[in-house]
Order: C-alpha cells, then structure tokens, then sequence
C-alpha cells in the first residue's frame, strides 16, 4: 500500500505513467536495472517478461546479453556461469521451471550470487495447470534464497529493482526471488508509476560490483569473482570437515537481510514516495483487531478490502500482510500477532501430510508467547480457484462465531474448494 | 594437527584458500622414477606426459619432484631412450 | 599481490617450477603456439597444479595439461562433476592455476555460456580489462554423452563461443565405473557387468564427435594425450575458432579400464593404430580432414592394427580374449572397420 506523506526525492509529476500487467512492469525493471544478462526459457505465466525483454534487445536499448536456453535448468545455469564472472544476472520461471532448475537454485544461493529470480508463482503439477498458486514458491523455501511477495503490479515492479539492490549487498551477497502471481498479476493491467532510468541507476550504484574474498594464496584481498587477475576456484568438493561450516555460513549470511530489506524500503520511500510497510510486512487494522487475516500477494489485497468493509461494520478484524517470507521474520510475526485472539493463515500452498509451510512458519513464531492467538489454516486458491470478497466475508464471520463459541476446529481448512 | 577453520573464518561462497601444492601426493607410490642422466637426451618428454606436474625442467636436466610422484611409471615407459626405472620405494 | 604459498622447487635458471596464470588487467600477454619441448617448458606452465588427487597414472591430468599448453591467454575453465572436477578441488585445496568454476553435472555447457555472455557483456559497458577472455570446458563423457549432452547441444545451437574438450574415459568412473553412453561394446563396467549371459554391455558407443558434427558448429575434432602434438594445435584451433568447438579426447583410465598405470599413453595410442579412434578434425568448410597417425594409415593400410592389439592391454576387455569369444571380437573388428571405411569416404585427404 503505497504512502505519500513526505515529498519524495523523485516526485509522481517526475516518475513516468505507464499502464502494464505484472509481466511487462518486471521487464521494464529488468531493462533499467543495468542487467548484464538475462538467460530464461519461456514458461506460461511468465512468458511475456521474456517476450517483452526481447523487444528491448531486438531494439537496442539494452546492453544485456540475452541467453534464449533450452531449459530452464540451463537458465539458472547460466545465470550461475555469468554471476560468477562478475555479471549482474537475471532469470524468470514458474512452477515446472522452477522445479527442473530448483537443483542449480539451491547451489546459486550457496556460491553467495547475487542473482534475481522473478517467479510468476504458478501450481506444481500434476495435474498441468498454468494458474495461480504459491506451490512453486514453497518448493524453494529450504533454497537459501531470500523470497519477497508482490501485492500488486506497482509492487512487482518495485520489488524487482530493490532485488538487485538486496541480492548485491555486501552483508547479503544472496539470490532474490521475486513472487508475483501468475495471470491476477502477470497478465493484469494496471496503471504504475515508474522511475526514470538515471534515477534506477542511481539506487543501484551503476553496475554490479562483486565483493572481496580473502584466501591463504593471496596476500591481499581479491575480487570474489572468476577473474583472469586473480584466479579462484567456485564449487568445490566438500567432504564432512567442511561441509557442514559452508552450509552454516549460508545460514547465518540470512540474518543480516531483515535489515537491508528494510533499509531498502525505507531508501525508495524517500526516492518515490512508496514504502511496503517496513519492508518485511505491513499490517492493517491489526492493532485492535481480535482476528487477523495473515496472507501473501496478491489475495492480500483482496483481503484488504473485505477487511476495510467489516471494519466500518464494527468488525474487529485486521489484516498482516507478509512480504517476506525467507527470511522468515519471527520475532516481528510474534509482535504483531501477540494481541489478537485468533490468526486466520491465509495461504495458496499445503505440504500434503502437513499444513500449508506459512502456518507452520506462524506457529513457530508464536510458540514462545506465554498468551498466543488461535491458529487457524486456510488453504484457498489452488490451481488459480479465484478468492472472491463474499467468500472471506463468510469466512471472517464464521470465524467470529466460532471465537464466541470457544472451539476452533479444525485448524486445517479449505477456502472455495468443493467438497 | 592444524586447527580446521570454522563458519565465521572461512572464505566467502566456498571458495578453495589454498593450493594444492601444499598436498603432497608423493607418499602415494609405491614405485619411484630415477633417471640415469647419462642416458638422459632431454627430449623432455617425460616432463611433457607426467600426469601430476611432477618432473620439472629445471633449466638444464629434467628432475624428479618426489613430493608429489605418485609413481604411475609413464615417464619411464613413454622416455624413448629408456633413461628412467622404476624401483621399488624403500 | 605476491603469491607466496607455492613450492620453491630449486630451478636453475627460468621460471618457478609452479605458477599461477596472473592477467593484470590491461595486461597483452604474447602465448604463442609452441612445439619445441625445451622452449614450452622455458616458456609456458600448466593450468594443473601437482597436489591433484586423481588416481596415479590417470590420462585426464594430462589431458588438461596439454590443453593448457594451447591456451592464448585469459582463460576461464568449468568443469563438469566427475573425476577431475572432484579430485582437483577437494577443499580447501585446489589445483587450478586460472579462474575454475563447478557447478553441477549436466550443465558444464550453460555454464560456460553464462561466462561467456557475461564476457560479451563486460566487454560492452567497458568493464572487460582484457581484449578477450576464453572459455573452456571439461567435461567427461558422463557430463557430454548423456545427462549433459542437452546443455551442450543447446550452447552449441545458441553459437557461444567456447571451446569444450570432451575427456572420455568411456564409463562414469568417478562415481564406480558404471556405464554410460560412451562405453564401447562389450567393454565390462559395475552396470554391464560380464556374467553367464552378457558379455559386456550390449550397445554401441554414442558418435558424440559425429553428432556435434551434425550440430554444424566452426570446429569438431578427435584427440588423444598421446599424439599430444596433434591435440595441442587442436586445441588452438578450437580456442581461436569463433563460436563453439569440440573435441573429442580419448582418455584412458587405469582403474576402470584395468592396464597399468604407466601404459596409459600407450593404450590411447593403440585406440588410434587399430582404427578404433580414429583421429580428425572437421570445420563446415574442409568437411572431414583426417590428422596424425589416422592420416598414416590412410596412406599406408599395413599400419592398421587388428582390434586384439586394443583389447589385450585392458582388463575390461579380457573376457573377448576368451576362445568362446572369438565371434565378439570378429564382430568388434567388423564395426571398426566399416566406421574406418565410411571415414575414409568422408575425409577429403583420404587417399582415393
């Protein structure tokens, strides 16, 4: 939700209009983001960043090498060839993509390259369906990747800039995936304010700078990159002395983006006026709320708007929207949940045998309160099953009702499915 | 035995910090090459084939870097003018 | 930036026994193709470092070091998994002399064709302090033939230009000599073992070399470490081609094909004398041009060896030695033959 209480470095009469879906507002961030290159193989819904990437390229108005790979495990391949090199790389995918390359994903975020991945969030098959769900997103949760949620078009556009910004910093030095929902937001239209191209630089700092590795066989710091000045080696074989401190480092690298994320936001609310909360989440009617919707992307904004209804009825209902979900932010979780009676998780995912990964995340983040909300699990939008307003109207109700009766059960749940 | 380095001091991405001129492979063999320099005609070819950099031209005859033969016995069976034996490792 | 950790072998008079290539940036350095031994080891160091932990006569090290001998400067090397890759890098050491990178089994060919954007990329913005930076690959026939031939025919479609040097040893040896699409007929391997019923494995070895062929790309060519003069200009001309180029290195493994490990050259260069690797190369313009011994024996037939004089210097091959087996080798030598014959009809220096 964007705020315009301060006069942004770059005003609205400055940033220029533009009316386009999810799809094409990601290619228009890739293009002004001095991406070096861009290797993706087309998948729907997905295919029009790379479709639209490449009018850029056919017209010359991108330096970008752009890669047309034969898989998409060859796109994450590449992106790990050309980051390693020094170059500032990007990929699109979704669901089957995501799943033939999840194997070089994991080793992307573990060589510590800065890579931004948009993902067009779409259901894992089988069945094949090409509509929204976060079943792909999931897939990749133990990846080492940080993993941010786009609401809206203007969202996933700003998101998709900050990403380099995040990937690339020095206390970072991981790959971003960019979640957008397939078709509600890939192939929706909306009107976005965009920056002009000087001032994306700007955030950026230019080009992709690679960080400094010390090693015993240099005297002096050397460009953590493959560099022909400084040869290093990238990927080498671990046995059990040493693996285990590799994966730890990795690890720990995430507690230091909670800060850059919201640094980030609060850097680009002073440059265009917009901010997400503070970065990691942004709450809505959750201070007084006795229930609170908890949800990812774009049902959010659904949400909200059911929300901001009930309320004016006299509803006290509240909505916590998640924009980061790796890493996972506990302790401002538990904050912003502590007061509210019961916490609807909202999600478009489940690990069949389990719940759905957020209300699994939720339930650990809540778990040490001495006083904790109910939990409850709703597992709505697979295979792109439309959240309609009356539904979670319905839904809230109830669950106001079953607040004054004492029993919430079950807590795993189905929204819009039918029996 | 050196201490091993932990998380917080090991190089960025795991990249390798030393080379591996400081493992030395020699105590693998069990055979070793000896050249008989005066059968030596310097056609270098034993330093050409070693598989592990271990014969080295040291601007004037080609000489056995025992720290790192693994005693395969090309050398010996590639040299033209048969000027290397193998014997046995003490 | 001194490098201070490599072994002060004493040398006479020249260059350290063991270098690291260090490219200042902004830095021409002139690395002639060089023949003259005493010259290449004045002159030039391997990009292999001593210290590697691959088995003791294994041909792969050597296989690389007299690719290195043909590098032209700048050079970036990706290895697939397997034998070299995983025996070179065991951390924290590594043997690589030049920028390495490991990324995964299958994908040695797109990653080396992110390398090469990224080059293409940096060199755009002014961001490359060097005229050019090559590429290379080494991959075994487990990265090539089989579960990373779909990388490598897609960078070879795509046009990069790198060079990529197939080190066969004919089975996935790294992971315990099972088979793969390179195996040869009837050679015994962990997964085509010989028993009471099979002799072997039962299908052919993959034209790998044919196939890039097929793909059209500036340059594909047969090698071995053995006819080391040959593979070096090779390997110039597939670094100085523009667009990607293949070769096919024969690389004999003691372990897995069960000879010796000092006969290791030798066996290669018995592959090569009995027609059953033969050695060319190929470019869109010359067609087939037979190189080395193939182009001897072209021209001399008396040269050709019968198959036993390949099969009885290796273990994995001893059961044809058998009488009972007599058919197998018969059948053996008859597909080498009409390989070598329809080879002949290619070349364009074939004899007529």
């Amino acid at each position: 939700m964007a705020q315009t209480l301060v006069k942004p470095k770059i005003p609205m009469e400055k940033q220029v209009l533009m009316t386009v879906n999810g799809d094409e507002a990601v290619a228009y961030a890739v293009k002004q983001s001095l991406v070096d290159v861009v290797a993706a193989y087309p998948i729907t819904p997905q295919t029009i960043i790379v479709e639209k990437f490449s009018e850029f390229v056919a017209d010359g108005e991108v330096n970008t090498v752009f890669v047309p790979v034969e898989s998409e495990h060859s796109a994450m391949s590449t992106c790990v060839g050309a980051a390693a090199a020094g170059a500032r790389a990007f990929t699109a995918t979704s669901s089957q993509g995501l799943a033939l390359m999840v194997e070089i994903v994991y080793i992307a975020s573990a060589l510590r390259l800065p890579i931004v991945m948009a993902v067009v969030n779409r259901a894992l098959s089988a069945p094949i369906n090409i509509h929204n769900d976060h079943s792909d997103a999931y897939l990749m949760r133990d990846s080492g990747w940080i993993q941010l949620f786009a609401e809206n078009v203007q969202e996933a556009y700003d998101t998709t800039i900050q990403a380099f910004r995040i990937a690339e910093d020095e206390r970072v030095l991981l790959p971003v995936a960019v979640n957008l929902d397939g078709f509600f937001l890939s192939h929706t239209l909306e009107n976005i304010y965009m920056l002009p191209d000087e001032s994306v630089h700007e955030f950026l700092g230019g080009y992709r700078r690679v960080s400094k590795v010390k090693v015993d066989y240099f005297d002096e710091e050397v460009p953590l990159a493959l560099n022909p000045a400084r040869p290093l080696s990238f990927g080498n074989l671990d046995l059990y002395d040493y693996y285990f401190e590799h994966k730890v480092q990795q690890v720990e690298a995430m507690k230091n983006v909670p800060e850059v994320v919201r640094e980030v936001n609060e850097e680009w609310f002073k440059l265009t006026g917009r901010r997400y909360g503070d970065g990691i989440m942004d709450g809505y009617g959750i201070e007084d709320a006795d229930i609170i919707l908890l949800a990812m992307g774009s049902g959010a904004g659904t949400m909200r708007s059911v929300v901001r209804k009930l309320r004016r009825e006299g509803l006290r209902v509240g909505l916590l929207k998640l924009r980061m979900f790796r890493p996972f932010p506990f302790k401002d979780i538990a904050d912003k949940l502590r007061n509210a009676k019961l916490v609807a998780v909202m999600e478009k995912g489940i690990s069949p045998g389990s719940y759905g990964p957020l209300f699994l995340e939720v339930n650990t983040a809540l778990y040490d309160l001495k006083e904790r909300p109910l939990l409850v699990n709703y597992i709505y939008g697979l295979g792109g099953r439309d959240l309609v307003p009356d539904m979670v109207e319905n839904m809230v109700k109830g669950l106001f009702k079953e607040l004054e009766s004492g029993l919430v059960q079950p807590k795993l749940r189905y929204l819009g499915v039918r029996e | 035995m050196a201490q091993q380095a932990g998380w917080r001091s090991l190089p960025k991405a795991g990249v390798a910090f030393r080379l591996s001129t400081d493992y030395k492979t020699g105590d693998w063999r069990a055979l070793k090459p000896v050249i008989d320099y005066n059968k030596c005609t310097k056609c270098m070819l034993c330093w050409l084939f070693c598989p592990d950099m271990a014969i080295v031209w040291d601007g004037e005859n080609v000489v056995v870097n025992y720290d790192y033969c693994k005693g395969c016995g090309i050398c010996a069976n590639e040299c033209p003018v048969k000027a290397i034996s193998m014997i046995p490792e003490s | 930036m001194v490098v201070k950790t490599l072994p002060e072998f004493p040398v006479k008079k020249g260059e350290p026994a063991y270098k690291l290539w260090l490219f200042e940036p902004g830095e021409r350095k002139e690395m002639p193709l060089v023949f003259n031994l005493r010259q290449l080891a004045e002159t030039r160091r391997p990009a292999l470092l001593p210290g590697h932990r691959l088995c003791a006569g294994c041909a792969a090290p050597i296989v690389v070091k007299l690719a290195s001998f043909a590098f032209r400067g700048p050079t970036i090397v990706v290895t697939a998994t397997g034998c070299l890759e995983v025996s070179s890098t065991i951390f924290p050491y590594t043997s690589w002399a030049v920028p390495w990178i490991h990324n995964a089994f299958e994908n040695a060919a797109a990653t080396a064709s992110g390398i090469e954007a990224a080059v293409k990329a940096l060199k755009k913005t002014g961001r490359l302090p060097y005229d050019q930076v090559d590429v290379v690959v080494f991959a075994g026939d487990g990265g090539t033939f089989d579960i990373g031939f779909q990388s490598l025919s897609g960078a070879a479609e795509r046009g990069h230009d790198f060079l990529y040097i197939l080190y066969d040893n004919e089975a996935y040896m790294n992971t315990g000599i099972q088979r793969s699409g390179g195996t040869p007929k009837y050679a015994w391997t962990t997964t085509s073992p010989v028993g009471s019923v099979l002799p072997g494995k039962m299908e052919s070895k993959k034209p790998i070399a044919e196939i890039m062929v097929a793909h059209r790309i500036p340059y594909v060519a047969t090698a071995t470490p053995a006819h080391w003069m040959d593979f070096m200009k090779k390997v110039r001309k597939g670094i100085e081609v523009e667009g990607p180029a293949f070769i096919h290195a024969l690389s004999s493994c003691d372990r897995g094909w069960r000879h010796d490990t000092a006969i290791t050259l030798e066996v290669t260069r018995r592959a090569v004398d009995t027609c059953y690797f033969p050695l060319w190369e190929w470019t869109p313009q010359s067609g087939y041009v037979l190189t080395d011994r193939s182009l001897a024996i072209a021209r001399n037939p008396k040269l050709k060896q019968p198959i036993e004089k390949y099969l009885e210097l290796q273990g994995r091959f001893r059961h044809l030695l058998k009488p009972e087996n007599k058919h197998l080798v018969k059948e053996l030598q008859e597909l080498v033959d009409a390989a070598w014959e329809e080879l002949l009809r290619k070349a364009s220096n074939a004899p007529r």
